[in-house]
């Protein structure tokens, strides 16, 4: 790679695209393997590179190509409009017919968030969260909350709307706290 | 008054859009009586800077299929 990019960054990059590329894929080899992949072909391409955008946004639009390949050599998948249809009928599992949190449900204060951090066995659980939700759900996540990416970034380089957008990440963030709640935190009302 | 449903849903819309002030006086409402829609905004806020840290963590790049299996001192 060019002056414009240095090691550390590469790595960073790298270790972001493999967190999207699981989200999506699932699998620690095909995400290897994709990742690999946009990295290679980011390198060839790196003088179409435009600062226009940021570079983690370019890599991220390479990898959604380079998944996209894997997936039509794997079959159909769910398109975004059936996920978000599913998420939108009244079926959360999280608030009864009135709108109610569940009582199992209900968010209850986590005790001492900043010391389960420091946990491997915290991550361990966080990761697994991640993997209980729907993939499309969890890409979105992944892009938004780990890498930090716009609403706009994510709407355009996955090519969904902005609602669908939101209603993705509410899922994916009441999915994973719910998650959260039930594996790690006990909490106290 | 509001479902929490849509109280929670606007929670989450307003970590990526800022809430028009129809939106934050509903939610402000809101909060102030139901306990388990603010400990959701606090969880919120928990979430984001948990899933930073969890990109910014260096021992997830040497081998990312290792964690959470117990076979790592830390």
């Amino acid at each position: 790679m060019n002056g414009k990019i240095d090691e550390q960054t590469l790595a960073r990059e790298r270790r972001h695209l493999l967190m999207f590329a699981m989200a999506r894929l699932r699998d620690p080899d095909l995400a290897e393997d994709a990742v690999q992949e946009t990295l290679v072909a980011a390198l060839r391409a790196v003088d179409r590179f435009e600062q226009r955008s940021s570079l983690r946004t370019w890599l991220v639009s390479i990898l959604i190509n380079k998944m996209a390949d894997l997936r039509t050599r794997q079959g159909r998948e769910i398109p975004v409009e059936e996920i978000v249809k599913s998420a939108s009928e009244d079926d959360d599992p999280w608030f009864d017919e009135s709108g109610r949190w569940e009582p199992e449900a209900m968010p209850r204060v986590w005790s001492s968030p900043e010391k389960a951090v420091e946990q491997i066995e915290f991550w361990g659980v966080f990761e697994r969260c991640l993997q209980v939700m729907s993939p499309r759900i969890a890409e979105v996540f992944v892009l938004r909350e780990v890498l930090g990416e716009s609403i706009e970034d994510i709407c355009k380089n996955l090519g969904i709307s902005a609602s669908n957008c939101s209603v993705m990440l509410f899922r994916a963030r009441a999915s994973l706290r719910g998650c959260l709640q039930r594996n790690w935190f006990i909490g106290v009302e | 008054m509001d479902k929490c449903k849509d109280i929670a849903r606007m929670i989450s819309d307003g970590m990526d859009r800022p809430l028009t002030l129809g939106e934050r006086l509903r939610l402000r409402i809101h909060l102030m009586m139901c306990r388990g829609c603010s400990n959701f905004e606090k969880q919120m806020q928990v979430l984001r800077n948990m899933a930073r840290r969890f990109g910014e963590r260096p021992e997830a790049d040497k081998d990312n299929r290792a964690v959470g299996r117990g076979n790592s001192s830390g």
